[in-house]
């Protein structure tokens, strides 16, 4: 009975999904700390101030994704491999909407965050580094929710059960890498 | 991150009314949800900007980061989840001497304690990788002060909040676990860089 367990009960169940996000944020923290990004954070105004924005959001539209496929799965709504019918296409399409709407909004808003702390910000150049993390992002996470979904479930895993760690872990150790790579290609173009 | 399931958690409530998955009707829900989390995030990205030139000094404070805020989402989820349910069963009662919320506290803070001193560990080693040269006894001050202040601040603030809703009248399932990953992942930025600048 959940209502009775004792602290060592619950320690002990939430131990495993705790250090799985320990794992993943020391990798992503790793990334972060390595001279490549920290040259990007230099030369990039705004990159701090818009990082757990770009993080969060990830979080929030691809958890969102992977709960939604998972409760359609188990109410019949979808099958469990990939097909390319309406119901699947819509959720798919609206959270890289969502995530490149977010996205595009973060980078406006720390830009004129950065405005009003009287900050250095390129508006452009911080718009060409999110669209470029964002659009990178979503394939990736795309990519692994649905492989991990539809073969999971097909091998009696609960989705939702696997969606949270996968999310997390996948989403940071992502998130920083693609920012990284936006900043350089912000280098490129301007 | 935390917010993982907070999304999710919404986005169930709405398909109670309809099964139908339209891009309007998922873009519509989830994007000024998503907005207003963006402008509670630039709390913590102000904090982190303003400790820009300690961050790049010391890489092993940017190792910190990411954990500090996983961490504290998780913990305030896993607190209000389970309070939550508790109540739910009738089996809550608001106060010290209950069993139920003397385990729940007594898990977050052993939690608390093995992450936090483990995470002082490894960020010291790969600081130390990475070129940096704080000290193992300067980052495990660090990581356990900030870690017990954030297992005490999670233990409250969800404990209110569960409460507050359940006096107002709302089912802490669906308010609680969005409002305090997030209050949390921002809260544990704020106190892992108020012990930053005592320590450092």
């Amino acid at each position: 009975m959940l209502g009775q367990d004792s602290a060592i009960d619950v320690y002990r169940q939430a131990l495993p999904v705790i250090l799985v996000s320990l794992v993943a944020g020391l990798f992503s923290g790793t990334l972060l700390g390595t001279e490549a990004m920290r040259e990007g954070i230099e030369s990039v105004p705004g990159i701090l101030l818009l990082l757990p924005a770009f993080l969060a959001t990830r979080g929030g539209v691809y958890g969102s994704l992977g709960a939604r496929l998972s409760s359609g799965l188990h109410q019949g709504l979808i099958d469990p491999h990939f097909e390319w019918n309406d119901r699947l296409r819509n959720a798919i399409v609206a959270s890289f909407l969502n995530g490149m709407i977010v996205s595009v909004f973060i980078a406006v808003l720390s830009w004129g965050v950065s405005l009003v702390l009287s900050r250095e910000a390129n508006l452009l150049e911080l718009l060409i580094v999110l669209i470029v993390a964002a659009l990178l992002s979503a394939f990736a996470m795309l990519g692994v929710l649905l492989t991990v979904i539809f073969k999971g479930y097909r091998r009696g895993l609960d989705p939702d059960n696997v969606i949270g760690p996968v999310v997390t872990t996948v989403g940071d150790v992502f998130g920083v890498v693609f920012l990284l790579i936006g900043i350089s290609v912000a280098g490129v173009v301007l | 991150m935390s917010a993982g399931g907070d999304g999710g958690r919404r986005d169930e409530s709405a398909e109670e009314i309809s099964e139908e998955w339209t891009v309007s009707g998922i873009v519509s829900t989830l994007v000024p949800l998503l907005l207003a989390l963006s402008i509670l995030q630039m709390v913590s990205g102000t904090v982190l900007e303003s400790f820009e030139e300690q961050l790049l000094a010391y890489p092993s404070l940017l190792v910190l980061v990411p954990v500090m805020i996983g961490t504290a989402g998780n913990l305030g989820s896993i607190m209000c989840a389970r309070l939550s349910t508790q109540l739910h069963l009738g089996t809550l009662e608001f106060s010290p001497t209950n069993t139920d919320i003397r385990a729940n506290v007594g898990a977050v803070i052993g939690l608390a304690a093995t992450v936090f001193v483990l995470l002082g560990f490894a960020a010291w080693g790969i600081g130390r990788v990475l070129g940096g040269s704080l000290g193992l006894g300067t980052l495990l001050v660090i990581t356990i002060v900030s870690g017990m202040l954030l297992a005490i601040w999670v233990v409250l603030v969800s404990t209110v909040s569960v409460y507050l809703s359940y006096r107002l009248g709302y089912d802490p399932d669906d308010t609680t676990i969005p409002v305090v990953t997030n209050v949390c992942d921002i809260t544990g930025v704020l106190i892992l860089f108020g012990v930053v600048t005592v320590v450092l």
